[in-house]
């Protein structure tokens, strides 16, 4: 009907295509250029955090021992008035192993009478040694009546000296050691009896108020049995919860109610899902306070409307088209669910679930008001324990006036982001298995 | 530079031939949408009395009435947007599955009403397979997608026998020589075409006794289209089939009855070869002619 267009409109169309050619491409590099400076100011951000605590946290990896020769003294081990050889752990327990301990420092630096002197000598073992070789006795009750050469842990001020964060050069009553400590101190040094060593003790104790003393172990135990109650109820209920709202709930007034409360639910602060725990698991439920168990649930209150709405969106992005084919082949709307949409929203799932575990590893706030604040030294062995968790242990040591605290808290700092690296870590593994699977 | 332009040069070509020419705006609305033409056969499979659909307040489908025969192939054409697919999802009640998708009037199924109370979508919709517009494959390996069927209804507990019906729905898919050797990639990484074709292996591996398929060759070639139009052809022995179609060559090649919807009326229906040589209504005339659509 009309004619076709001339060769004049076709260069004048390409030229202005040309022209817009260049704005384009220079948009996109100047995005381009943006994005990149975008990641390299945070991946600097990043490697700058890593490195400060890594600088201050690495020493707590390394603990100064001393070498004592001690010989288990029958007269200090057991009291008179009791028979060793019928009942030895009892009587173990109540030795005076302070008193080995200090025995073998007067014999090691004999001449020494004033007792304040005496006084600065012990001070330079921890006293956590005594317990360390009461243990060891209680294995092997053997050894009493003879001697052994150990390597016991110094006081912190000991370590603290020898890592190079209290200053010799200062008066001396300015200093947390004295000269004479100095001066022995020195002497074990050039005797070899002095050494830094690696602080396994950081890995398997509990807390302490020793610095030298203190480990993670327990931290770590509560952050593990409390996010095993959180990951073993909020995952199957929040996916329940979001696979019966988006594929199952009718659609009125009541579900859009619930809906629009989750979403309210996910920006409550969490220090309220503290005190809702308080006063409902630990004041009217009675469960134990400051146990994992209690822990678990306010921290599953908190993460379930993450994992819900991540869930969500996970199932909504499925193509409804799968779900028609599944329903048009006489799947029932709960295989066409579990078969198809489920494994295929899992992935998105996941990421949900670990974003919000990953959140609650970090939280300390609610667990503040039910108690898991409290300082607690034995090792929690189930879910009823006192316990504590990794943040709320880094608070702690971060508000120990001690100085060998400050290295302990960059520890404890990279042992939790050690946790959420391993984390993060499994659920990559675990979504390439699913996707894996289609 | 050359193609862009070349391509703007092609849509405005195309631009010009979809205009509409003789047939008169006032004419096509003015005339009787009453159906023409006699909807009832002598043995229905699925018989449809007054079917209204609305999506929210819009209505699709306006009164259709309209029956399927045992051992028929029957098809809809018509122009886009008039209803086709809407109809063809009320027959294995897909349109449950939409929120806002109202559906009333009567469809019954060897003579039980398929929207009553009672009735078992899920059995219906083994009764009834579909075939949709654009391919679906599950995201899972190509045999999956056929075996996972007849696996749902328990039709087989013996993996020999699940491999024979995936080989025949496969052969009768005119699919089996080009995916014997990749039954376990993904149905997903086939062409358009081919997962086309894997949809159809799909629908009959669990051996429906409607097949409604909605323009099950629009992605495919010649070649693959004569196959598919020669399994209709066998599948007609045994099973009812109601096909979408916009290309009336197929709708004459296939069917024995046809029906021209138009806005969501059902315009006409009648024996094929009736409608495509002498229709009776003017806009079954006017879109057979290729006049408008
Ligand atoms: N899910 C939906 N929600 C709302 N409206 C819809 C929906 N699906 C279809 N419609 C409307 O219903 C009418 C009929 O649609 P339908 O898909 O049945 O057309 P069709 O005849 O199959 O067209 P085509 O040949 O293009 O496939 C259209 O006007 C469309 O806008
Ligand atoms: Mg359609």
């Amino acid at each position: 009907m009309t004619d076709s267009p001339s060769d004049n409109s076709h260069s004048v169309a390409t030229e202005t295509i040309r022209r817009s050619l260049a704005r384009r491409y220079r948009q996109e590099r100047h995005f381009r250029r943006w994005a990149l400076s975008a990641v390299l100011a945070a991946a600097s951000v990043v490697t700058l955090l890593f490195a400060s605590i890594i600088s201050n946290g690495y020493s707590a990896f390394q603990q100064t021992y001393i070498r004592l020769t001690i010989y288990f003294d029958p007269a200090l081990i057991s009291t008179p008035d009791s028979d060793p050889a019928a009942d030895i752990p009892r009587v173990l327990i109540t030795g005076d192993y302070q008193g080995l301990i200090k025995q073998s420092l007067r014999t090691r630096f004999p001449g020494i009478g004033k007792p304040r002197e005496k006084r600065d000598l012990y001070a330079l073992i921890s006293p956590g040694a005594a317990y360390l070789i009461r243990d060891m006795l209680m294995e092997r009750p053997d050894l009493v009546g003879s001697s052994k050469v150990l390597w016991v842990p110094a006081d912190d001020d000991v370590d603290m000296l020898i890592k190079g964060h209290i200053r010799r050069d200062v008066r001396e009553d300015e200093r947390r050691l004295t000269d004479h400590q100095l001066a022995w101190i020195d002497q074990l040094i050039s005797e070899g009896a002095l050494k830094k060593r690696f602080n396994g003790a950081f890995f398997v104790h509990g807390d302490s108020r020793d610095p030298e003393l203190a480990g993670i172990r327990g931290a770590a135990m509560g952050s593990l049995f409390t996010l095993g109650i959180t990951l073993a109820l909020s995952f199957p209920i929040g996916v329940a919860a979001a696979i019966y709202l988006e594929a199952f709930a009718p659609q009125n007034r009541w579900t859009d109610l619930i809906e629009v409360n989750i979403n309210n639910l996910a920006a409550v602060p969490s220090i309220v899902f503290g005190l809702l725990g308080l006063a409902v698991f630990i004041n009217f439920f009675g469960m134990p306070r400051s146990s994992p168990l209690v822990g678990g649930l306010v921290l599953t209150l908190m993460t379930l409307p993450t994992i819900i709405i991540a869930s969500r969106a996970a199932l909504k992005s499925v193509p409804p088209s799968i779900r028609e084919a599944a329903l048009a082949i006489g799947a029932s709307p709960m295989q066409a669910m579990f078969h198809h949409s489920l494994p295929l929203a899992m992935p998105g799932m996941l990421t949900g679930s670990i974003i919000g575990m990953a959140q609650a590893m970090g939280e300390s706030a609610p667990l503040l008001m039910i108690g898991m604040v409290a300082f607690v030294a034995d090792i929690p062995q189930n879910l009823s324990d006192p316990s504590t968790v990794l943040p709320v242990q880094i608070y702690l040591w971060a508000d120990s006036p001690e100085r060998a605290f400050v290295e302990r808290t960059s520890a404890a700092i990279m042992v939790l982001l050690g946790f959420l690296i391993t984390m993060n870590g499994l659920a990559v593994v675990l979504r390439r298995r699913f996707e894996r699977r289609w | 530079m050359n193609t862009l332009s070349e391509d703007l040069l092609i849509s405005r070509r195309i631009g010009l031939s979809i205009s509409t020419e003789d047939l008169d705006a006032a004419e096509v609305a003015e005339t009787n949408r009453d159906t023409v033409g006699d909807y009832t056969v002598f043995d229905p499979k699925i018989t449809a009395r007054d079917v209204n659909v609305f999506y929210g307040t819009k209505q699709a489908i306006c009164g259709v009435n309209l029956d399927l025969g045992n051992y028929e192939v029957l098809a809809m054409i018509g122009p886009s947007g008039c209803g086709k697919s809407t109809f063809l999802r009320c027959l294995n009640r897909m349109n449950d599955t939409i929120a806002e998708c109202r559906v009333s009037g009567k469809i019954h199924l060897d003579g039980e009403n398929i929207y009553h109370q009672n009735i078992d979508e899920v059995l219906l919709r083994a009764r009834v397979g579909m075939v949709f517009q654009k391919p679906n494959p599950f995201p899972k390996s190509i045999f999956e997608n056929v075996a996972y069927g007849p696996r749902l209804h328990g039709m087989t507990r013996d993996i020999g026998t699940l491999w024979d019906i995936v080989e025949s729905s496969l052969r009768k898919a005119a699919l089996w020589d080009e995916v014997k050797d990749i039954l376990e990639q993904p149905g997903t990484s086939l062409s358009g075409g081919q997962q086309q074709r894997l949809c159809i292996a799909r629908a009959i591996s669990i051996n429906p006794e409607v097949i409604l398929m909605d323009e099950p060759c629009s992605a495919l070639d010649p070649i693959s289209t004569a196959k598919i139009e020669q399994l209709i052809d066998e599948l007609r022995e045994h099973y009812s089939i109601a096909i979408v179609t916009h290309s009336m060559q197929q709708a004459a090649r296939v069917s024995q009855r046809t029906a021209y919807f138009h806005l969501g009326d059902l315009i006409e229906v009648g024996a094929t070869n009736q409608i495509f040589s002498d229709p009776l209504h003017p806009l079954t005339e006017a879109y057979i002619s290729g006049r408008f659509g």
